[in-house]
């Protein structure tokens, strides 16, 4: 069984200290969610679990399965099993869907074996389409360049598609309701559902709770100034529902 | 008002050092194209050697052109030189060749399918061409491109003793591509070269034109022209690839006539040669005439590439083109210099032009200067030039899939070019500009 374990974990972006010792546990299997309000480091824990050359690790540890994930470039932290589902998916111009995803699936591949041929164009086609279709997807999607010019809600998609196809054990969505539409987010929701099951540890970010509607968390986090202050069931979900963050702000406020 | 003062430069005298070429007369190939060569020659001898001041040399600086270290090279020379690589001459474009030609220092080698003979298509080498097609040829040379041109268009014309006629005649397709190789082997020498193209009315024909040679020590030079016309409602589609070694000094003029109605697909890819200054004119001079140029390029190491183009509209309602798309590593530098004219009177034309460039590393330098010139009013002309670099964000994203470094700039580096290979209708040809992405990449 995998885990990925975050302990004290404190990180800083141009000397600014965004993460002030943050520890958390997320066994492949589970689901959880952190929620809370804007600008207080939610999305600097996704992208340092990733690797973001821009945010510096001060203090703490990441491991998962045993490994340092803080000595793992981002392309080797991604093979290794990690999947972060952006909030702000990249273009890259001239680059086909399809032919990233061969290109990621082919790094998986040959990092195991550096002679191996890549796989198979019909073998990843097929597999390609298959994917496509639980996520509702035009198969003419393979085709445009990636996230060049797509729509919030197929930026989204796209994002659920390579973690379909790459087939994380720790998974991290960042903001992935944001910018979608009531359809797009139950369709990128049971593309995540389809997904989860015990070989997969998702950790939603969230700010709203509508998400977790969608995609039940087994434990729910209160992130705040950095820190994870107060975890609980999905019942904590709610309560954040019903009376917004201001009573942990009031909670939380002087430690800070 | 205050009166601005008055400055006058007065230009050092040149560097001494810079050499000039000692060629001589005694060198134009004898031939029923003498009287062209002499004229050519008597242009070439007025010439000074091009300097920084003159406005098409301004970014490319010929000081250190070791002119008077350069031969012509004598019959035969080929023979003690290394041979043309099996690879040059496989095929590019469709399943086999119509034709082929290989030009060499001294000498040449030429292939034709006797199915286009028997249509009356000419695709030899100048020599043949000067015995056996005398009349045809001193129509055509000089047509296009003149000696007046520049220097080195002077001294193409008037010692180039290798080069291409091809000549399609009215109405005649030609399915299969015509292929043709200058491969420049050797030191010292002055490989020069003539390219005659003219495709008749309602002719049409697929032509891929290589130049390219080993990496020597020393020096070498090229000298070339290349003069295209396209008849009424005739089509062309030219191909021409630049792999020169490291130690060339490449120099050529090229012009394209496209009469009405007739139709220009012109794709350039250069990847070679220690500095390169490519004049490439598309002169559309028949109402409805097109022109497409498409340019890929990627330069390393302390290469310059400088390639002036000029889309002149000079008749009603004609459309032109043109992409070049460049990368750059190391210390290199390219140029690229076009220009939109649009002549009085040639309404309702649609000219494009755009230049993008992606600077790989620090040192490396892309000018891009693009430039209109428009005398008739119903026109819509658009153009664009950029310079970028290689972003963190995209190489972050595609790691964060696993995909490690190296291969991430490729994916970037090759969708950056990708808007150039959905020009090329030639997979080999796209193939040969991804291996050349590959080899400089990993440079």
């Amino acid at each position: 069984m995998s885990q990925l374990e975050i302990k004290n974990l404190h990180v800083s972006i141009e000397d600014k200290e965004i993460l002030k010792g943050l520890s958390l546990t997320i066994k492949q299997g589970e689901i959880h969610a952190i929620m809370g309000p804007n600008g207080t480091g939610k999305s600097t824990l996704a992208y340092t679990l990733m690797g973001h050359p821009n945010y510096t690790v001060t203090e703490g540890e990441i491991v998962f399965k045993g490994q340092n994930v803080l000595e793992l470039e981002p392309d080797e932290r991604s093979r290794a099993g990690i999947f972060l589902a952006f909030q702000y998916p990249v273009a890259i111009p001239g680059v086909t869907v399809a032919n990233f995803l061969r290109s990621a699936l082919n790094a998986r591949r040959r990092a195991v074996n550096p002679e191996d041929k890549g796989l198979p164009i019909l073998e990843f086609r097929k597999m390609l389409k298959e994917k496509m279709d639980t996520l509702k997807m035009d198969h003419a999607f393979a085709g445009r360049y990636l996230n060049d010019g797509f729509s919030g809600g197929e930026k989204k998609r796209a994002e659920i598609l390579q973690m379909a196809a790459l087939k994380p054990e720790i998974a991290i969505l960042d903001e992935t309701d944001s910018g979608l539409d009531i359809d797009a987010l139950r369709i990128v929701s049971e593309g995540v559902n389809a997904l989860s099951g015990p070989d997969l540890g998702v950790l939603v970010i969230t700010h709203y709770q509508r998400l977790l509607n969608y995609i039940k968390p087994n434990f729910v986090h209160i992130m705040l100034d950095g820190r994870i202050v107060e975890s609980g069931g999905p019942d904590l979900a709610l309560h954040l529902e019903e009376h917004g963050y201001d009573w942990v702000r009031e909670k939380y406020e002087e430690v800070v | 008002m205050q009166e601005k003062p008055k400055v006058t430069v007065t230009r050092a005298r040149r560097d001494s050092a810079t050499k000039e070429f000692l060629f001589t007369a005694d060198s134009i190939p004898a031939g029923v194209l003498n009287d062209v060569r002499v004229k050519a020659w008597e242009a070439f001898a007025k010439f000074s050697m091009p300097i920084t001041t003159d406005e098409a040399w301004r970014r490319t600086d010929l000081r250190l052109l070791p002119a008077s270290d350069f031969k012509i090279p004598k019959e035969g020379a080929f023979e003690d030189l290394p041979a043309v690589p099996d690879h040059l001459l496989q095929p590019l474009t469709g399943e086999q060749h119509g034709g082929q030609i290989t030009l060499m220092p001294g000498g040449s080698r030429v292939d034709l399918d006797p199915a286009l003979v028997s249509k009356g298509v000419i695709f030899t080498d100048i020599r043949t061409a000067e015995r056996e097609h005398p009349e045809l040829l001193h129509k055509l040379i000089g047509a296009v491109v003149k000696p007046e041109d520049g220097k080195f268009a002077a001294l193409a014309s008037a010692l180039a003793g290798n080069g291409v006629l091809l000549y399609v005649p009215k109405n005649v397709q030609v399915e299969t591509p015509l292929h043709s190789v200058l491969w420049g082997p050797g030191a010292d020498i002055a490989h020069l070269s003539h390219l005659i193209v003219h495709v008749e009315d309602g002719a049409s024909v697929t032509y891929v034109h290589e130049a390219a040679s080993p990496n020597e020590t020393g020096h070498a030079m090229h000298a070339g022209i290349v003069e295209i016309s396209v008849g009424q409602n005739a089509s062309l589609r030219f191909v021409e690839l630049q792999s020169w070694g490291r130690h060339v000094w490449n120099f050529s003029h090229e012009r394209a006539r496209v009469e009405r109605g007739g139709n220009l697909d012109w794709i350039f890819g250069a990847v070679g040669s220690r500095l390169t200054k490519n004049f490439s004119d598309l002169d559309l001079a028949g109402e409805g005439a097109q022109g497409r140029m498409s340019g890929f390029y990627f330069t390393d190491g302390l290469q310059h590439l400088d390639h002036d183009t000029q889309q002149n509209h000079l008749a009603p309602h004609t459309t032109s083109d043109l992409l070049f798309k460049g990368a750059l590593k190391g210390k290199s530098r390219s140029v690229w210099q076009g220009m939109i004219y649009v002549a009085p009177g040639a309404q309702k034309t649609d000219g494009y032009q755009a230049n993008r460039n992606l600077v790989l590393d620090d040192q490396a330098r892309a000018d891009s200067i693009p430039g209109l010139e428009i005398l008739a009013d119903d026109v819509r002309c658009t153009h664009g030039a950029t310079v970028g670099k290689l972003e963190k964000e995209p190489l972050f994203y595609l790691k964060s899939r696993g995909i490690p470094q190296a291969d991430a700039e490729r994916l970037v580096v090759e969708g950056f070019f990708d808007p150039i290979m959905q020009r090329i209708p030639f997979e080999g040809v796209r193939e040969r500009f991804q291996q050349a992405i590959q080899e400089k990449l990993s440079a």
